[in-house]
């Protein structure tokens, strides 16, 4: 819980974070791309399987609630197409009766009226003829046989041909329309149907209810697949955390491990939620917008085909431009955010120094420069869209005048452009979305290639099968010709012998670097080793099983390791199944029932995530207290004391004293004072033991440790 | 968030031309259906194609106006946004490099900078989003309305019932998931937690074969993060497809009373079509309203954080009538001061005087928490005294010019803190002015020639962020070369030797006593070797001064002192 890790771990994360720019703003945005798209992608598919009747499920489900969404509009529009035969029906009988009611009325008008309609004697007898026969026919209106209606109506339409009459009574109709007007006499009796109508609409109803509940169904479903399966993936990395080697997390900042387990792992899981059934759902809307659009218009569809070219052209544009853009900003951000950690973590020497406006200055020049790449990487994403809009508009516009022609025309029925613009219109939201996806796919299979870059990790070699449990270890500890290097071509430890008997305390001594808390790691077998042999007991360290290896084992480092938990439930660590009994006494021996004590709840004191709410003396009595518990045969202290005062230090003196009886230890410390009186002390140069002794032996000697030893007293003070 | 758009006032122009143009757009967009309907009543109906021909020219001149105009608009709000980005940045920078350590320490580094960077990258974004869909949203709907109102009263009646059966659903929706929303930051920052001590810890859980017992811990915090995440988006689930129901079933009802309104002759067709688009843009509007509505708490929480740091004012200014120091070579003096942390129930320094002359060295020594640390902090005015005073050279640190006193002061601090850039740069840190002579001088005196000189590029050798390409060792003598080239009057070591090994240590104080004996020098220490020679040794405990005065006088009077020299040194290194 060491509050500066922790720190870095957050900001190393922070970095890595994508900006979030909503659906607008991610257009454009350069894409990180895998490795191994292939082989990760259909890893990460494996990954599904387990899930595999869910998403079955889904995928019909998706289908199924899709194909009612697409055939809606058709449906609706048939609605349309009997409410305009509807209409036009009745406009057509009203003007017909209109027609009628004239002829009637002109005929029974006194003769010799200068006002009359209908100068009879201006028609030939074909014309009276036909007058005629319109006046013996009953009022069309009031006609209720649908086909004797239409026959009516054809009949009046065709007399009226022969009839030279003024302009305000004929039809002013095109003979397309005529024979429309006909038809839909025909067909609606010369009104609106509003049964078939109702039957259409209650349908229609029907299919929007089933496409809402499966598309419901779907996504209710998917979060589940969704999360789980990312779940599965957490816990496998969690699980492989383990069983790598020390080695491994070496070479890597925590922030960078603990990245790819949230970040990464985060943008898989929200692929799967959101994207893949948006890529489901987007690829069987282009299917069925396009068969539909066919069974409407094949002509109008090659014109909505036809726009598409300016879709990609818009897009590739748009990318192509905004990605300098966006690659800018990121840099940017990232010089930004270095600042900005440096000045605020090393506030105290900004201020002590006098650098506040030197370091404003610089802030200011790097954001104007955010400024300016951030604008114009916005506001080209942000083009996208309009574009989008206009090339969807130029293809309504164009759908709106053919079509609008050829229904004139009768080729088309109102109905049909209706629905056709609908589906022309919903046509580009898929397609913008599929190239989307195809961009966040491929993001996501970068990231699962880093996650599974971990779970590839080799592990720690396993147990030997006969590998063996010491039940009641002595602490001999022997080393014999040890070789051991972190990286390859940099030999540390060289041709090692020690021997150190049982309850003996060894005190190892030495400059950083010269492989003090190595050799430490290696009895432990945290690192394996190159070559030569560590035994215990008289048995290779190798032979025995690591969880009983590590369990001859106490450790209290510099750095007090704890978590985000209770004192009690920190200190009981050293030992599971501990009772409370056996806390207290740890506790005490380690001096540090005292404090506890006196904390507001005691044992139940919860360690708050930064650890600040003790000091860091209290924090190594803890950890003293944790091995105290553990009851180790062998003992490693690590720079134990380095950072605690000299007076809390005399209390962890004494507890380490406590601890230290009838146990092997190990003491590695920097204060001289901790470690005289160490049986053995070895003093390591260059990751050789270069003397090793008593305190009164490698004093009279001379040699490096008196150097040492002396050069904390000799007359170098400062005053 | 609205308290934030204050910033906004350099943009006013841009913003109400913004809002402008989205309203022209908006009208454009509105626009188009109304042609349509005209098409279908006047053109289709009637027959006449040159009619449609006209009107379709005029839908598409209509269309690309509109395009322009969102343009525009993209520019205008692009550069808004990003401008507010950048303004609260600079504010946010400049107030926090005039923070003094007392509210500096409130927040803590790690929030600072994420304040700094993704909060207000959180801002810039919402305000991007809310200058593109939500200023155009309620002009979509409210134009919609107006629209379809001209189109047919009547019909209007079924928006009266949809629209705010739309929202509603939309509040319940929110409303059920609003909980989950906010727990689940909530148990992210528990999944990265325990990962975090996982990865701190490893060599502890390891060594106490604590795996599965991690393993526990971390299943629980998957389980927990799973389950909330299965539940938020179960909710999630059913909102679209309810929304587009509710959508659709405005469509049906539309065009049912629509054909009956048709039939008595009420209404023609071209404005049911025009209505019905019409209504699909109110919605789809809210639609968009409904999206900002979850991005927006987002923002408003990284808005509070963002407000909450500009408004705090730093408390340690300057005087309005700085006196200056007439004269002195850096005397110091802490005449009765008390000092306590916010908050802290204790005073954590109460009752020091004392003074320390040029020549002299004084050396503080005290357990962990004893005050060392915050006692020398007081003499550049981190922080300020809540009684007595801290004098330098006669005047009151409070009356003096923070920059003047600081001038004087050479610092040492406990953790050494370098920047990017050469070793070159980082010395001459301590002296804007500083020629090579002065650095490699300084860099000489601080034992750090050697180490420099075997580095590949020597001076010029870069050091990374945090100083993780040298040794702490090595930081600690550059972060001395630093104070040193700056040639102080008065210099601070607060523990500043504690990563040298024992040799090292003495050869550079031994070079340091040469170098700073005119100066007042006062060092924090915990090796009695360190301060034993000292003119003066102040033995800190608890707050108080235990006993002062040279190694020989304590030994005989200051219990305190005799048991930390005990524990570090053998009975015959003190006779």
């Amino acid at each position: 819980m060491s509050g500066q890790n922790n720190e870095k771990a957050a900001r190393a994360q922070q970095k890595r974070e994508p900006v979030h720019g909503g659906p607008g703003g991610a257009i454009g945005r350069p894409v990180e791309k895998a490795k191994n798209f292939k082989r990760t992608l259909k890893r990460l598919i494996g990954y599904l399987k387990p899930q595999r009747i869910n998403l079955t499920v889904v995928l019909i489900f998706a289908v199924i609630g899709m194909t009612f969404t697409i055939v809606a509009p058709k449906i609706s529009g048939d609605a349309m197409n009997k409410l305009k035969d509807g209409v036009v029906a009745k406009m057509a009988v009203q003007q017909l009766t209109d027609v009628q009611k004239k002829l009637r009325e002109g005929a029974q008008k006194p003769e010799g009226d200068p006002a009359q309609d209908f100068p009879l004697e201006q028609y030939d007898s074909k014309a009276l003829e036909a007058i005629k026969e319109v006046m013996n026919l009953p009022l069309i209106g009031e006609i209720s046989d649908a086909d004797e209606k239409a026959d009516a109506a054809e009949k009046i339409i065709n007399l009226q041909k022969s009839i030279p009459s003024g302009e305000g009574q004929k039809m002013s109709m095109s003979d397309e329309q005529i024979q429309d007007a006909l038809r839909c006499i025909r067909e609606t009796g010369g009104r609106v149907d509003f049964d078939a109508i109702a039957q259409i609409l209650i349908m229609l109803l029907g299919f929007y209810v089933l496409s809402s509940s499966f598309t419901f169904i779907m996504q209710f479903v998917m979060a589940g697949v969704a999360h789980k399966t990312v779940y599965r993936m957490r816990k496998d990395v969690d699980d492989k955390l383990p069983k790598l080697p020390l080695k491994y997390f070496d070479s890597r900042t925590h922030g960078e491990i603990l990245s790819r387990m949230t970040n990464d792992i985060d943008t898989i899981s929200q692929t799967l939620q959101q994207s893949l059934t948006q890529l489901i759902t987007s690829i069987v809307q282009i299917a069925g917008y396009i068969v539909m659009m066919l069974t409407i218009s094949p002509v109008l569809t090659l014109i909505v085909m036809a726009t598409l070219p300016l879709y990609i052209f818009a897009t590739a544009f748009v990318a192509k431009k905004s990605q300098k853009h966006f690659a800018a900003q990121q840099k940017e951000l990232g010089e930004l955010s270095g600042h900005v950690e440096e000045m605020y973590g090393g506030h105290k020497v900004v201020k002590v120094f006098g650098h506040e406006e030197k370091s404003i200055e610089k802030f200011s020049a790097i954001n104007d420069k955010l400024y300016d790449s951030g604008w114009k990487a916005q506001f080209i994403s942000g083009v996208m869209f309009p574009l989008m809009n206009f090339v969807s508009n130029v293809g309504y516009v164009l759908i709106s005048i053919v079509g609008g022609i050829w229904v004139t025309k009768n080729r088309l029925n109102l109905g049909d452009i209706t629905a056709f613009i609908q589906y022309s219109r919903s046509f580009t939201m898929p397609i913008v979305q599929t190239a989307n996806i195809a961009n966040i796919i491929q993001s996501t299979v970068a990231c699962a290639e880093r996650v599974f870059e971990i779970l590839d990790e080799q592990e720690e070699a396993p147990d030997n099968s006969d590998a063996r449990v010491l039940e009641f270890p002595k602490g001999e500890v022997v080393i014999q010709n040890l070789d051991f290097r972190y990286k390859e071509d940099v030999p540390l430890i060289e041709n090692m012998n020690l021997h150190v008997r049982s309850g003996e305390t060894i005190a190892i001594v030495g400059p950083t670097g010269a492989g003090k808390t190595t050799l430490v790691n290696l009895l432990m077998r945290f690192y394996e080793i190159r070559g030569g042999r560590i035994s215990i007991d008289g048995i290779d360290i190798v032979d025995i099983k690591r969880n009983a290896l590590r369990k001859i084992f106490g450790m209290v480092l510099q750095d007090t390791w704890l978590f985000n938990g209770t004192i009690r439930e920190n200190i009981a660590y050293g030992r599971e199944g501990a009772s409370e009994q056996e806390i207290f006494q740890a506790a005490k021996a380690a001096h540090a029932d005292h404090f506890i004590r006196t904390l507001p709840d005691g044992y139940d004191t919860i360690l708050n995530e930064e650890g600040t709410n003790i000091s860091q003396g209290q924090k190594q009595l803890l950890t003293i207290a944790r091995a105290i518990l553990a009851n180790p045969a062998i003992l490693i202290l690590d720079e134990a004391t380095s950072s605690v005062d000299t007076r809390t230090e005399l209390l962890i003196q004494k507890a380490m004293a406590n601890l230290m009886k009838g146990r092997t230890s190990f003491v590695i410390a920097h204060r001289l004072s901790t470690i005289r009186d160490a049986e053995v002390i070895l003093v390591m140069n260059n990751g050789k033991i270069i003397e090793q002794g008593s305190h009164k032996d490698l004093l009279s000697k001379g040699g490096f440790y008196s150097d040492l030893y002396n050069s904390q007293f000799t007359g170098a003070n400062l005053a | 968030m609205i308290k934030l758009y204050r910033f906004l006032k350099p943009y006013a122009a841009f913003i109400a031309s913004v809002l402008l143009l989205v309203f022209l757009q908006t009208l454009a967009d509105l626009y188009l259906p109304t042609l349509m309907s005209d098409i279908v009543n006047n053109g289709i109906m009637n027959g006449d194609t040159g009619y449609i021909l006209r009107v379709g020219g005029i839908m598409l001149a209509v269309a690309a106006a509109g395009t322009t105009c969102a343009v525009i608009a993209s520019l205008l709000s692009s550069k808004t946004a990003m401008g507010l980005g950048t303004i609260l940045r600079n504010k946010l920078f400049n107030r926090v490099e005039s923070y003094s350590l007392h509210e500096f320490d409130r927040f803590g580094t790690a929030t600072l900078v994420t304040r700094t960077t993704n909060d207000i990258i959180q801002v810039q974004m919402v305000t991007i989003m809310i200058m593109r869909m939500m200023i155009s949203a309620p002009i979509t709907a409210i134009g919609g309305v107006i629209m379809a109102f001209s189109q047919d009263r009547m019909l209007t009646w079924v928006l009266v019932i949809a629209v705010p059966l739309l929202t509603l659903v939309i509040l319940l929706l929110a409303k059920r998931g609003m909980p989950f929303f906010k727990s689940m930051q909530v148990k992210i920052d528990k999944i990265n937690l325990v990962l975090r001590e996982n990865l701190t810890g490893m060599r502890v859980i390891r060594a106490f074969n604590r795996d599965e017992h991690e393993k526990a811990r971390f299943e629980d915090a998957n389980k927990d993060l799973t389950d909330n995440y299965i539940k938020v988006n179960r909710i999630m689930a059913f909102m679209m497809p309810s929304m587009m129901l509710i959508m659709n079933i405005t469509s049906i009802a539309i065009l049912w009373f629509g054909s009956m309104r048709i039939d008595n002759g009420d209404m023609n067709l071209g404005a049911l079509i025009a209505f019905m688009q019409y209504a699909m843009q109110i919605l789809f509007s809210m639609l968009m309203l409904s999206i900002m509505f979850i991005m927006v708490p987002r923002a408003q929480a990284a808005a509070e954080r963002i407000n909450e740091v500009i408004e705090i004012v730093p408390g340690i200014v300057d005087p309005e009538d700085v006196k200056k120091v007439a004269q002195g070579k850096g005397f110091v003096e802490f005449k009765n001061v008390t000092f306590s942390y916010q908050g802290a129930e204790q005073p954590a320094l109460s009752g020091i005087s004392f003074s320390a002359s040029p020549g002299e060295v004084t050396a503080v020594i005290g357990g962990t928490g004893s005050g060392k640390s915050t006692l020398i902090n007081l003499i550049p005015r981190f922080y300020d005294v809540d009684e007595g005073s801290v004098l330098v050279d006669g005047v009151d640190v409070r009356e003096m010019s923070q920059k003047e006193l600081r001038a004087k002061i050479g610092f040492v601090p406990q953790k050494s803190i370098l920047f990017s850039g050469t070793i070159r740069e980082n010395i001459g840190y301590g002296k804007d002015d500083a020629d090579e002579e002065e650095i490699r001088y300084a860099a000489g005196v601080a034992q750090a020639s050697e180490f420099i000189s075997n580095m590949s590029d020597g001076f010029d050798t870069m050091i990374s962020q945090g100083g993780t390409n040298v040794s702490g060792g090595q930081k600690q003598r550059l972060s001395i070369a630093r104070a040193l080239v700056r040639r102080p009057e008065i210099y601070i070591f607060d523990d500043s030797f504690s990563a040298l090994d024992f040799k090292t240590d003495a050869r550079l104080r031994a070079a340091l006593k040469k170098e700073i004996d005119n100066a007042t020098v006062i060092i924090v220490a915990q090796r009695v070797g360190t301060v034993m020679d000292a003119d003066r040794i102040i033995v800190m405990d608890e707050g108080r001064i235990a006993g002062m005065g040279t190694h020989r006088e304590l030994m005989s009077t200051c219990d305190v002192y005799r048991e930390i020299v005990s524990s570090q040194l053998s009975e015959e290194e003190l006779a």
